[in-house]
């Protein structure tokens, strides 16, 4: 045997480590972290100096120690250096501690492996490829296994692989007959069969392989394998053998390499950084070119006083040494401070969101995370979300909210006053239906009553939910049933069905068994019509104990209504008004309908069906043809509406990101339908949208046509709406701002997706406001954040929950974890974390917002202290024989950027903020300066260092004038080096802190400390440096002894010092007021309408109908009922457990009867209590409720906004006259900005 | 008035999550409510407004306009006398001292000018260089501080940065380094002619020409208080430009050896290359008669060193001086423009602001 570099194809013999040994498999520890104690420095170092400004720095302390060239001390440039390493290297170290710490403890988790024939306890890290482990239920799957054996019957096993790719729903794994009959560890201690597969890889869906036992080969696939972080369900125990271990499993497989991310603003600092690099050198050049005129014209004249030091020979040279020498002190334009300077930032800004309470979720007890500390200012920018919906836009929790049975609507409670009642009490059902489901609420007494009048729509209603589903039910303890639903949809409604009374129990492949109204009653299933994504509905023919054959349908609207018997034409009308209803509410409808058949009816068409189950080819075809016959003519009994529960708050946040101009994109691995559903309950999708195009195809061809047919109606309408004027279409195409959606499935999605199409795609679906792409693998949603990284030069931030978000996450610019049931590899991939969507508001427009906002402003002031400060050398060359004398004292250049100004700078860059951050909620306009790039970019760039440049100028120009002729007033020159060098730098600092000062638009008591403090600093060091204890410890080192006390002591020194002051800072207020009075940014307005709005406002009444939509939206796989009929799955425990079912026919009609009375007497009267008050003071800001909104208390100062794209936002401030006297102001103004954009923002202060 | 705002940030109306825990021991992850945390400092919000900005450039105006106004009358009223003696032109009388100059021969010339007007107050002499680079990188460091401050090692061992004027047929020059080396040695000497045509010497004070910290803390002589500099001075060498050693430039011991003045006063290297140095102080007499009347004087130069190679000049400057320092026009006139810009600037800000001015800003509306 060989061991290959690329492993073939992997051999693995069971219970035998010796023979795997030799192939050197993988272990199953894995290991994230990058040091070990030992290897930390060296390895840490040699990353750090891969950093091109690290290296850079290195060099140029080499250069400082070459006397001739050296005209600064070493230590100008290697304490900063040691300070940025040091910094760093502690960063890394913790984030290095606390993967090592996550690693441990994945690997020390315990898992039973069977080893010599014992189970023995083992760490995960010690499960070897070759190993059979022992599973329990609700554990996690600790290695890629090929089940051998499960407790349950067929040696099935039920998975759930939300870690994996993100779906919730179970799955279920067969292992091979052969194996599955070994049982219990004594057989298995024997099984020594050789599986030979496929080498490690990343596809999820795909196993292929051959297991060799007693000579024979049974071939293996993705059915009989459990892979590393599923978790096991429903199922006691399993058995499995582990073929691919640690980082060979397919989860670590795909969890790829973490790739380093960096921010645009990194980018566009890197860029400036080689820009100002190729300044530098230019400078250099110059003054080096300048060096050898003058050492030609007057050095060599000079030279009795000044001969060239011993290797210059000839000017040349000397230039070329002055270059370098010029390089050294001009580097101060790229100061080693500013990396570590913007890491403190971020680090400051990360702990802001760890530490915001707002992002705190008290359910889940999880503040926000911010893992990484590298991206927060590209919060600001984002242009494109891409999000996952399960657990992320929902919380995958489906409950029976309404219904309409028989023309009647139940579930809506009202109160006398017809208004809408929140909160009531729900419905307490366990007193007298002790099966019942204590979660369940329902707060309509209405549809209880019904059920004990006993109306038979009502029964009967409930009995489809009962009998029509593939539930599968337990009962571990008698009465108390768990329902395994393959949807939540279908649990949600047999759970409905069961606290109204109609309990489903328990089936067997030929019976099902419920418990009507306290009586157990087994219908034998003669058929089920399993639901298909086509056919939208499912049925079942059952047999009631009396014999009657009645066919049970639940599917779609739209298609049950076409096969409904003509006599319901009327109950049609009311139901589809109700659906409705439903839907406008973001509700999830199904309607439900009967059929009786007779027993010639059932014989003829079983027989029809027989055949056509039995037909070889076209079989779905046939079964189909053959269900459409049987649904005919069917009597409707009403419609059901089930609420995909968002999470808190999803709609709301939805609408202010997109006011903000984020567009987002929903990627999903559900269903079309419910992916749809679901864009319409959170309101991306809403029935006002022009059009909303579907892309479904399955060919090239069709895919493209699709795209290209959806370009055409965009333009086409378009041209209608601009009155037929004709444009390019490409750049009309990127115009549009008509409100259209795509929906584009996974199938079309891998056509578009290619090469040639992409650009089609991007096109078409970036001109969409809404995109919804369904039924994505994880790699797939990989590729569409791709491909928009990739084209649009937008920043995108990936959101999801769900380990298949997890390459997405990786892809995207910034990647969202939510932290919720999910598991946590999408938390880990991440870079931010949260339990709920809704905090992504907070994240980008309050924190990405200042984020961007202060990095901005810190890099802008950056950039110009360090210019105003360094291009003095140059202005100096000109007069100091192009000599590389530096203007200042060596001390100076070493403090001025980590003392002098660091702290101010970085106080405004942790601290800044020009509007408050409810403001930047309440304005998401406010966000757009970020995505457009505009407060930092080239432009800003250049407008800063000529700032810096001017005041440079203004630094030497100033005081050459005045101290050239200028004396002590004891008649002692100031001309001197010193004095120079003492009020320039002075001067410099005080410039730059009284422009910092201008540029610090928040002065917290921090603030204040550090910019006086930087200032007392500055003079207690300078006088400390020149004082004559230093002196005379070091004199070679503070040769400016007293320079501080005879120059600043003279009237002229600060004269010239405020002179250069007005002169450097007037320029700059001047055109910062013009640019504020003339063109005032949103956040200026914003800023200066610093009255206090104290309430918040909410969108206008608006409150758009839903469109009808198919709630068929169960997010199961087909042939579920095809397990069930042939009883694969059943247990023989589940079928004892039907006998249990006519036990509790004691008298709960009675106690239900009784309860019912006291409600009504007591209950109804009593008015609801704080409850009431307490939900609508929780209403989040932007409620859709109305009711909340009309609120007397909170109508003075509540400015109602409605925002539709093509009028003028009208903002109304709600303020009846009668409580005029009760807001804040008398007045109330209303000031409307009209943007050219689609959306409006609106000023308002009152 | 100031639109700002003291830490106005609404409350959260976040209640505090007691709610549903019911005092149960679960520790909660809730981030501090404290002001830091949540950013909610109480902070002053400046905004430039039409109200701070425009008063702001009329009161520098204001202020500007006075104060140079000031500074240029006390510049004008100062009396400076400049005289070149470097003796590029043939009919100077030094031009021959130019020409010849070797490091043994004195050459002495002298130069006859007038003062319109008379000198009152103390009158300071200097000596101005142009074009001598006193501020060239490799000039700057030559020298060596911790020898200049007596310090016996250094005197035997001068620093590195001294070469190439370390050490002379290998004994360590006092002081060493190129400023040293380079200092200039010309002696000026005064004369008021009478009006009858006679020579009366005027008589030069050559102390408090430096700084006081440099003569009584930076330069002190090596050997403590040994007052024999020349057993202090004697293994080393003289800058090989100089013609008498340390020790021997003046006989005052409070003046002679590192601590002499002219000395010091070289060594604080100028900042641009041209420059002037305190060299005397004509004390003004207490009589009522002014330090240096109207009249003719005579400058006798003992013309040593030599700026012909470099192109460089050698001025005499007579000045008097005022709370301010010597003449000055330039921060004057500076102020003085400023000052109008300035206030032409605020002029032109309050007619843009009132022309064209956002007039939605609230600090017009904030009554």
């Amino acid at each position: 045997f060989f061991v290959f570099f690329t492993e073939e194809e992997r051999r693995v013999r069971a219970n035998d480590r010796e023979y795997n040994e030799k192939f050197q498999y993988a272990s199953n520890c894995i290991m994230t972290s990058k040091y070990n104690i030992i290897t930390f420095l060296p390895v840490n170092l040699f990353e750090q100096f891969q950093e091109v400004a690290n290296t850079y720095f290195l060099f140029l302390l080499i250069l400082q120690l070459i006397p001739q060239i050296s005209s600064l001390s070493w230590f100008t440039t290697i304490v900063p250096l040691v300070l940025v390493l040091s910094i760093t290297a502690v960063k890394d170290a913790t984030d290095d501690y606390f993967r090592h710490k996550s690693d441990n403890q994945v690997n020390n988790r315990q898992s039973q492996v069977l080893i010599g024939g014992i189970l023995q306890k083992e760490k995960w890290m010690n499960v070897r490829v070759g190993d059979i482990i022992k599973l329990e239920n609700n554990q996690f799957v600790a290695a890629d296994l090929l089940l051998l054996s499960s407790s349950e019957p067929h040696s099935l096993c039920y998975i759930e692989t939300a870690e994996l790719d993100g779906e919730t729903n179970m799955k279920v794994r067969q292992s091979l007959s052969v194996t599955s009959e070994l049982g219990d560890p004594n057989n298995l201690a024997q099984f020594d069969g050789e599986v030979v597969c496929e080498p490690p890889n990343n596809k999820l869906d795909r196993f292929c392989g051959t297991l060799y036992w007693k000579d024979c080969k049974y071939p293996l696939s993705n059915q009989n394998m459990l892979l590393r972080g599923c978790v096991l369900r429903n199922t006691e125990s399993c058995y499995g053998l582990v073929i691919f271990a640690g980082p060979d499993t397919k989860l670590m497989q795909n969890s790829g390499r973490t790739k380093f991310k960096r921010t645009s603003i990194d980018r566009l600092m890197n860029t400036l950084v080689l820009w100002i690099f190729g300044f530098l050198v230019c400078m250099g050049v110059i003054l080096a070119i300048g060096n050898a005129v003058w050492e030609k014209e007057v050095g060599a004249l000079f030279q009795s006083f000044l001969p060239w030091d011993p290797p210059v020979d000839n000017f040349l040279f000397s230039a070329f040494l002055s270059f370098w020498s010029y390089v050294i002190i001009l580097n101060t334009v790229v100061p080693i401070s500013l990396y570590v300077s913007v890491e403190v930032i971020r680090l400051g800004h990360s702990y802001f969101i760890n530490w915001d309470r707002r992002m705190f979720c008290s359910r889940s007890n999880t503040a926000a995370e911010a893992r990484t500390t590298t991206l927060n200012e590209e919060l600001g920018q984002v242009e494109y979300i891409f999000s996952d919906k399960t657990g992320t836009l929902t919380q995958n929790i489906m409950t029976f909210n309404k219904c309409s049975i028989n023309g009647r609507a139940y579930g809506e409670v009202m109160d006398i006053l017809g208004a809408q009642q929140k909160r009531v009490q729900p419905l307490d059902f366990t007193a007298w239906n002790p099966l019942a489901d204590r979660d369940f609420c329902f707060y309509d007494q209405s549809l209880l009553e019904a059920v004990m009048v006993g109306e038979p729509a009502v029964h009967e209603f409930l009995r489809v939910l009962s009998l029509c589903h593939t539930v599968m039910s337990e009962e571990k303890r008698e009465g108390v049933l768990v329902y395994k639903a393959q949807s939540p949809d279908e649990g949600a409604l047999v759970t409905a069905a069961r606290n109204f009374g109609f309990v489903f129990r328990s089936r067997t492949p030929g019976t099902v068994t419920t418990h009507e109204l306290g009586k157990a009653v087994t219908y034998t299933l003669l058929a089920i019509l399993d639901f298909n994504n086509i056919r939208k509905r499912m049925s079942v023919i059952v047999r009631n104990p009396e014999g009657r054959i009645r066919l049970y349908c639940k599917g779609a609207d739209t298609v049950l209504f076409e096969r409904l018997h003509s006599c319901n034409h009327e109950l049609m009308n009311i139901t589809s008004d109700h659906l409705n209803e439903y839907a406008g509410d973001g509700l999830r409808t199904l309607a439900l309908a009967y059929r009786d058949l007779s027993e010639e009816q059932w014989e003829a068409w079983a027989e029809r069906f027989r055949g056509a189950d039995k037909a070889t080819d076209c079989r779905d075809d046939r079964l189909a043809a053959v269900y459409e016959e049987i649904e005919q003519d069917m009597m409707l009994l009403g419609a059901t509406a089930v609420e995909d529960k968002l999470q808190d708050g999803v709609p709301e946040t939805i609408a202010i990101l997109s006011l903000a101009n984020i567009k987002i994109w929903v990627l999903t691995g559900d269903k079309q339908e419910t992916a749809v559903n679901i864009g319409y309950s959170c309101k991306m999708l809403t029935d006002d949208m022009t059009e909303i195009f579907i892309v479904n195809g399955h060919t090239v061809q069709s895919v493209r046509e699709e795209l290209r047919k959806s370009r055409e109606r965009m333009l086409e309408s378009a041209r209608t709406r601009d009155g037929g004027k004709e444009a390019p279409p490409s750049s009309l195409l990127e115009s549009i701002s008509g409100e259209f959606a795509l929906i584009i499935s996974g199938h079309s999605l891998a056509h578009a997706l290619e090469a040639d199409m992409e650009r089609e795609f991007l096109e078409t679906a970036c001109a969409c406001r809404a995109v919804i792409c369904c039924r994505v693998t994880p790699l797939q949603k990989a590729l569409v954040v791709e491909l928009v990284k990739r084209h649009k030069k937008a920043v995108t931030l990936a959101i999801g929950d769900g380990a298949n978000d997890v390459s997405m996450i990786k892809t995207a610019h910034i990647g969202v974890g939510i932290s919720g049931q999910e598991g946590i590899q999408a938390v880990l991939a991440s870079d931010y974390s949260f339990s709920q969507f809704r905090f992504l508001q907070r994240l980008l427009l309050v924190h990405g917002r200042w984020s961007y906002l202060r990095m901005c402003r810190f890099l802008c002031y950056f950039f110009y202290k360090n210019f105003a400060f360094t291009m003095v050398h140059f202005w100096f060359g000109f007069f100091c024989g192009f000599s590389a004398q530096t203007v200042y004292d060596q001390y100076f250049i070493t403090l001025y950027n980590i003392v002098y100004t660091s702290l101010p700078v970085l106080a405004m860059g942790i601290f800044d903020q020009d509007v408050p951050e409810q403001r930047s909620l309440e304005y998401p306009k406010l966000y757009e300066p970020g995505q457009l790039n505009l407060l930092f970019n080239k432009r800003e760039f250049f407008i800063c260092i000529a700032q810096g440049i001017y005041t440079s100028v203004v630094l030497f120009f100033i005081p050459y004038g005045v101290l050239s002729h200028a004396t002590q007033s004891n008649g002692v020159p100031l001309a001197d080096y010193q004095t120079f060098a003492v009020t320039t730098a002075t001067a410099l600092v005080i410039v730059v802190s009284v422009q910092i000062a201008l540029d610090t638009g928040y002065w917290t008591a921090i603030n204040h400390f550090f910019i006086w403090g930087s200032l007392g600093t500055y003079f207690t060091i300078l006088f400390a440096m020149h004082s004559s204890i230093l002196f005379n410890i070091f004199p070679k080192q503070f040769h400016f002894l007293g320079s501080a006390h005879n120059t600043l002591g003279q009237p002229v020194v600060w004269l010239t010092i405020a002179l250069a002051t007005v002169i450097s800072i007037a320029p700059v207020l001047a055109f910062r007021f013009l640019k504020l009075d003339l063109k005032p940014q949103l956040s200026d307005t914003v800023r200066n309408t610093q009255l206090v709005l104290q309430k918040k406002r909410k969108p206008g009444g608006r409150v758009g109908r839903g469109s009808r939509r198919s709630g068929y939206a169960f997010a199961h796989q087909e042939g579920f009922g095809e397990l069930i009929t042939s009883g694969k799955n059943m247990r023989l425990s589940s079928m004892a457990l039907a006998t249990f079912a006519s036990r509790h026919s004691s008298s709960w009609i009675d106690t239900l009867r009784r309860k019912k009375h006291a409600n009504s007497t007591g209950a109804q009267n009593t008015p609801p209590t704080g409850e009431d008050s307490a939900a609508s003071s929780q209403t989040p800001p932007l409620s859709t409720s109305s009711s909340a909104a009309g609120k007397a208390g909170q109508a003075c100062n509540e400015p109602v906004l409605t925002h539709s794209p093509d009028d003028i936002a009208l903002s109304v401030i709600r303020c009846p006259e009668r409580e005029v006297g009760e807001c804040s102001t008398g007045t109330v103004q209303v000031n409307i900005h009209l943007k050219t954009s689609s959306s409006t923002n609106c000023i308002l202060w009152g | 008035i100031m639109a700002s705002s003291y830490g106005a940030k609404e409350e959260d109306g976040h209640h505090p999550g007691s709610a549903g825990l019911g005092g149960a021991a679960i520790r909660t992850k809730k981030p501090d409510n404290t002001a830091f945390k949540q950013q909610r400092l109480p902070a002053w919000q400046p905004i430039l407004t039409a109200g701070t900005v425009l008063p702001a450039f009329f009161i520098i105006g204001l202020i500007f306009i006075p104060i140079g106004i000031g500074l240029y009358v006390t510049s004008n009223n100062i009396k400076e006398f400049e005289l070149d003696y470097t003796g590029t032109d043939m009919s100077s009388p030094c031009f021959n001292c130019s020409q010849s100059w070797n490091s043994t021969n004195t050459c002495k010339c002298e130069l006859f000018f007038s003062l319109d007007q008379p000198f009152e107050s103390n009158v300071f002499m200097y000596y101005g260089l142009s074009n001598f680079y006193q501020n060239h990188r490799r000039y700057v460091k030559s020298r060596d501080d911790s020898q200049l401050n007596g310090d016996e090692r250094s005197l035997k061992e001068p620093s590195k940065e001294c070469e190439p004027y370390r050490t002379n047929e290998n004994k360590p020059i006092a002081p060493c380094g190129a400023i040293a080396n380079s200092m200039f040695n010309d002696t000026l000497d005064l004369f008021y002619i009478d009006p009858n045509g006679k020579k009366r010497p005027i008589s030069l004070t050559k102390k408090g020409i430096a700084w006081w910290t440099d003569k009584h803390v930076k330069f002190r002589n090596p050997g403590g208080s040994n007052s024999n500099l020349t057993t202090v001075f004697k293994d080393t060498a003289k800058p090989v430009n100089w013609h008498k050693p340390v020790y021997e430039l003046d006989v005052d011991i409070e003046n002679n050896g590192f601590i002499n003045e002219d000395f010091i006063v070289w060594m604080r290297t100028a900042a641009l290359p041209t420059f002037r140095k305190l060299y005397r102080i004509i004390q003004k007499n207490n009589d009522m008669t002014p330090t240096l009347p109207r009249g003719n004087y005579s400058l006798a130069v003992t013309y040593n060193y030599p700026v012909r190679s470099f192109e460089g000049r050698k001025r005499m400057i007579l000045s008097t001086i005022s709370w301010m320092g010597g003449k000055n026009p330039f921060l004057g006139i500076a102020y003085i423009t400023v000052g109008s810009i300035c206030f032409f600037l605020g002029v032109v800000l309050l007619f843009i602001h009132h022309k064209y001015g956002n007039r939605n800003n609230s600090s017009d509306i904030a009554s």
